[in-house]
């Protein structure tokens, strides 16, 4: 690489121009940060500006720039130069737009704009120009696992984008779960009754469609690699193994019914009550005609039981609603009706949970007769020639019963995730030292294995809640925790087939994006086309594993040696191995321990008697950094004693900024990081919630250096928060006024 | 228990919807309840004494074929018509009309409670309404006060006596109205044909002879 060339540049637009003295900053550029072409402009990202960065780039060989003009979340397109480091001192947003426009301001405002600018110089000085991961793979061919109504949709629509599929299907034939239906649910207007399952359309598609090849009898025996080249060894029932080389990988695995036989009271197991996959069986046999029970007799009356063994509060049986449930019983319901409308149809339900155009289906249910009560079922009992459903009215509040030929228990899905991977290192750990019966336990659930990935942290995708693949339902709901791997349908939560089918095209969607970055070496989400990676200088290595075990995505192994083994591909660039690493050995090409000391160390530290209190803000570059910039632009005013530096997550925290720059003489150290645990916010999904756990070790480290708890400040910020969240930096500020400045000044 | 409502019992046997269905005024709606309790919650005259079931819950009672409950209730009679309930019903069922509907359901087949004061006025209202096709005021109002006994309808009539001496003032009430007659419509013959006629639809339409 060519020697560096350093350059800054000052924008005076915005009111920049008018509110700092740019002279002042100009200077500190040239003096202080020691840059080689120091150039201010009255608009620096209009054509004109940007093309005299572009012409210092391509004749004066500039390679590092500190742009030092507005946010680097603003006017990104125009400050877009991929080939050198960049910086960006945010003197609006950070600066200018927090500030009164008042003389008594003048001073400490200067003094933000100041230090910003030397932290720009700093920071792009400790940086290198990302060259992009070489180590990829380029295989095209996305790998569908499951042949059900999510996996042949996702197989389908990649197939129609122009890309090679390889599906899997465990069972002899396509069609999963949705191949057993009768009808569904229907998902067009008027929706009124059911509708045909659709299966054999999606299997004639995918038999018509030369880009996808079909493995029936299959399940997954090993995956390895990263994205863009995994090598997936496919063991086909009675037949060899093959390898296919894969991109990347849709896990629509689908989910299994729970299982009645659980449920004695609400009569699993007996002769007269079935689930509602049982009926669909028996809906099937009738093929149109009256519904007979498995005894031949026609049913007369039925009676439908919601929410059998979900929505549990003891936590015995499922706790959450599988939301498909209402809408198929009423389904059911009709089977009976638009066969002979004289069959007695009850719907037995706590809550009637209809979302979409199901509103419509229900009033179509309930002009053809079928009657729903708002009851509890307690117990369903033989008696006779057919049940008892024993409930408790809720509208009436009071105990009755009803008489049915034929029970239907509405018994909700259980996801095919595979293994609980902490389960399975629980096993894991009990099977080394522990006996046959611990060894057996961990290939009882290796068997469940669904994708069998030979990675460090386990051979599945991490489970959330309720044994569903983590996701997040509203931000990135394709995402796993496993790069280029993505799950679709009642895996990732419980839903119906319009649903599966929606989410099946989204994960197929995101599965391409991943596979085309994977083969660019830049990154997936959220840092979608970041161009480094995490670099690691092993000779410093201690073998102390916290990268490997902390990783988020399972990216990093090892390797024979046992030093860790970094698959590029598979990276996120989150930074938590970064900031995990007690020695220091992993870094970025353009974020690294360097970039955010010199940063750190860069800011000027009035002196203990100028009651000038110096506050470092490590703020998520997700949430946290936006919600500053925002409480920007709606003028929201701050403390001006804060020097905020952006961070990719709470997790790449190295606990050596902080010590650094409380030895230096920061007053106070405060972090910004997304919430953590079940309701998670983190992009990263672990991220913050080991950073967290990171930082709380070193409150000890403050206690040595006897400093009061409070100079570590931890806050939750969530981007909503911009209006709030100044007041919290203020309410920090004025706290440090109390403790009173730091004692490490000028040491 | 009257021939008709027999008749009704026999006919329907333990199918109370279908019953109300078929025999109330726009009882078919009844199916259509989605139990959100909206109307109850909406209904002026909740909470008070006699109001043993609000809306939500006569609708439930049908369903659970609860019929001498729903016949016995005072709630259809202690409806003001103040629609609230119809307006604010997420399915747009007619609310106020069904009450309305299983009132005079009830009424019909001699299951109404006993002095119900709402179906005194309605009958008195009715009658007097019907007779001459205009309501004689100071008659219907004579009938209302005396119901209970002459010592009570005395007391009754000295209370709004300011009141009833500013109506004939300005000229809305004729006192000698009292002696019978007053003022009709021009053609008793025909709204008296008018309202056979209807009768005669209404009991074709829900099956049973005139």
């Amino acid at each position: 690489m060519a020697e560096m060339k350093t350059a800054a540049y000052i924008c005076k637009g915005c009111e920049l121009g008018s509110r700092l003295d740019v002279a002042s900053l100009v200077k500190i550029a040239t003096k202080e940060g020691k840059m080689a072409i120091v150039r201010e402009h009255d608009f620096l990202c209009s054509a004109d500006g940007v093309a005299l960065i572009r012409n210092d780039i391509d004749n004066e060989g500039v390679t590092h720039a500190a742009i030092c003009a507005c946010s680097r979340r603003a006017k990104t397109e125009a400050f877009n130069f991929p080939t050198v480091a960049m910086s960006r001192g945010n003197l609006r947003e950070g600066v200018i737009w927090i500030r009164p426009d008042t003389d008594e301001a003048r001073e400490t405002t200067q003094e933000m704009a100041d230090d910003y600018v030397r932290m720009a110089c700093a920071e792009v000085k400790a940086m290198k120009v990302p060259e992009g991961n070489q180590n990829t793979g380029t295989t095209k061919t996305l790998l569908v696992v499951g042949g059900g109504m999510s996996g042949m949709t996702a197989a389908i629509e990649s197939a129609k984008a122009g890309y090679k599929v390889v599906l899997i299907e465990k069972t002899g034939a396509l069609g999963g779960m949705a191949a057993k239906l009768w009808k569904r649910i229907p998902n067009r207007e008027p929706f009124k009754a059911p509708m045909d399952n659709g299966v054999a359309d999606l299997v004639s598609q995918i038999e018509a469609d030369a880009n996808i090849k079909v493995y029936l009898n299959a399940v997954i025996a090993k995956t390895s690699g990263s994205p863009g080249r995994f090598a997936v060894d496919i063991a086909v029932e009675s037949g060899p193994v093959v390898t296919e080389d894969i991109g990347a990988i849709i896990q629509a695995s689908g989910f299994t019914p729970y299982d009645m036989a659980k449920l004695p009271n609400l009569g699993g197991g007996q002769a007269n009550v079935v689930d509602q996959l049982g009926l669909e069986a028996l809906a099937r046999a009738a093929n149109g005609g009256p519904i007979k029970r498995a005894d031949g007799k026609e049913v007369k009356s039925v009676v439908f039981v919601q929410c059998a063994g979900q929505r549990d509060a003891t936590k015995e049986h499922l706790e959450y609603c599988s939301g498909h449930c209402c809408a198929t019983s009423v389904k059911q319901a009709m089977y009976f009706k638009d066969a002979n409308p004289d069959v007695d149809t009850v719907v037995l339900y706590t809550d009637l949970r209809m979302p979409g155009n199901n509103e419509d289906f229900y009033r179509a249910a309930q002009n053809k007769g079928v009657i729903f009560s708002k009851g509890e079922v307690s117990n369903v009992a033989a008696s006779g020639d057919g049940c008892t459903v024993k409930f408790k009215d809720l509208i009436l509040n009071e105990e009755t019963s009803a008489e049915a030929d034929l029970v239907v228990l509405a018994t909700g899905m259980v996801p095919t995730t595979g293994p609980d991977l902490d389960a399975l290192s629980e096993a894991n750990r009990a099977a080394e030292s522990g006996g046959a019966e611990a060894k057996e336990q961990v290939v009882q659930m290796m068997s469940k294995s669904v994708l069998n990935l030979d990675y460090r942290q386990g051979p599945d995708v991490p489970q959330f809640k309720h044994g569903f693949n983590d996701s997040h339902f509203i931000c990135f709901p394709y995402e796993t925790r496993r790069t280029a791997i993505y799950a679709a349908g009642p895996v990732r939560r419980p839903m119906d087939i319009a649903q599966a089918t929606e989410d099946a095209t989204g994960a197929a969607m995101k599965a391409i994006q991943a596979m085309e970055n994977a083969g660019l070496g830049k990154a997936a989400h959220p840092r979608s086309g970041d161009l480094s990676f995490p670099s690691v200088r092993l000779e410093g290595c201690t073998q102390c594993k916290r990268c490997t075990v902390e990783c988020p995505f399972g990216a990093i192994d090892e390797d024979e040696k046992r030093f860790p083994l970094f698959n590029e591909s598979r990276c996120r660039r989150c930074g938590t191995c970064m900031g995990a690493c007690p020695v220091r050995v992993i870094s970025f090409e353009n974020y690294s321990v360097n970039t955010v000391g010199a940063q750190i160390k860069a800011v000027d530290i009035p002196d203990e008697f100028s009651e000038k209190p110096r506050v470092l803000v490590l703020a998520c570059e997700n949430d946290a950094y936006p919600a500053l910039d925002m409480a920007g632009m709606n003028r929201n005013a701050y403390d001006p004693y804060v020097r905020i530096i952006p961070v990719r997550c709470l997790g790449s925290v190295n606990t050596i900024w902080i010590t650094d720059a409380l030895n230096s003489g920061y007053d106070g150290v405060m972090l910004m990081g997304c919430k953590h645990g079940d309701q998670y916010q983190c992009h990263f999904v672990k991220g913050s919630e080991l950073g967290r756990y990171r930082m709380s070790k070193v409150y000890d480290t403050l206690k040595g250096m006897g400093l009061e708890e409070d100079r570590l400040m931890d806050l939750e910020v969530a981007i909503t928060d911009v209006d709030t969240l100044p007041q919290k930096i203020n309410d920090y500020a004025a706290r440090i006024v109390e403790m009173g400045m730091s004692p490490f000044k000028g040491l | 228990m009257s021939d008709m409502n027999q008749q009704m019992t026999a006919k329907y046997k333990n199918n109370f919807l279908k019953e109300i269905e078929e025999q109330a005024e726009m009882g078919d709606w009844v199916k259509m309840c989605m139990q959100c309790g909206v109307c109850s919650g909406s209904c002026p005259t909740n909470f008070h004494p006699g109001w043993d079931h609000p809306p939500q819950e006569i609708f439930m009672l049908i369903r659970a074929g609860k019929r001498d409950e729903v016949l016995n209730s005072q709630s259809m009679w202690m409806c003001t018509s103040c629609y609230n309930c119809y307006v604010r019903c997420p399915r747009k069922i007619p609310i106020t009309h069904i009450m309305h509907g299983i009132a005079e359901y009830a009424y019909r087949i001699g299951r109404a409670p006993k002095n119900q004061p709402t179906l005194h006025l309605s009958q008195t209202f009715w009658n007097n309404c019907t007779k001459n096709g205009r309501v004689n005021e100071v008659q219907l109002t004579q009938t209302l006060y005396f119901k209970d006994g002459i010592a009570d309808g005395i007391k009754k009539a000295m209370a709004m006596q300011a009141a009833a001496l500013g109506l004939v003032k300005a000229g809305r009430l004729n006192p000698m109205e009292a002696l019978g007659g007053g003022h009709k419509c021009k053609d008793i013959k025909g709204i008296h044909a008018m309202l056979a006629k209807a009768k005669e639809l209404e009991a074709k339409r829900k099956g049973r002879t005139a």
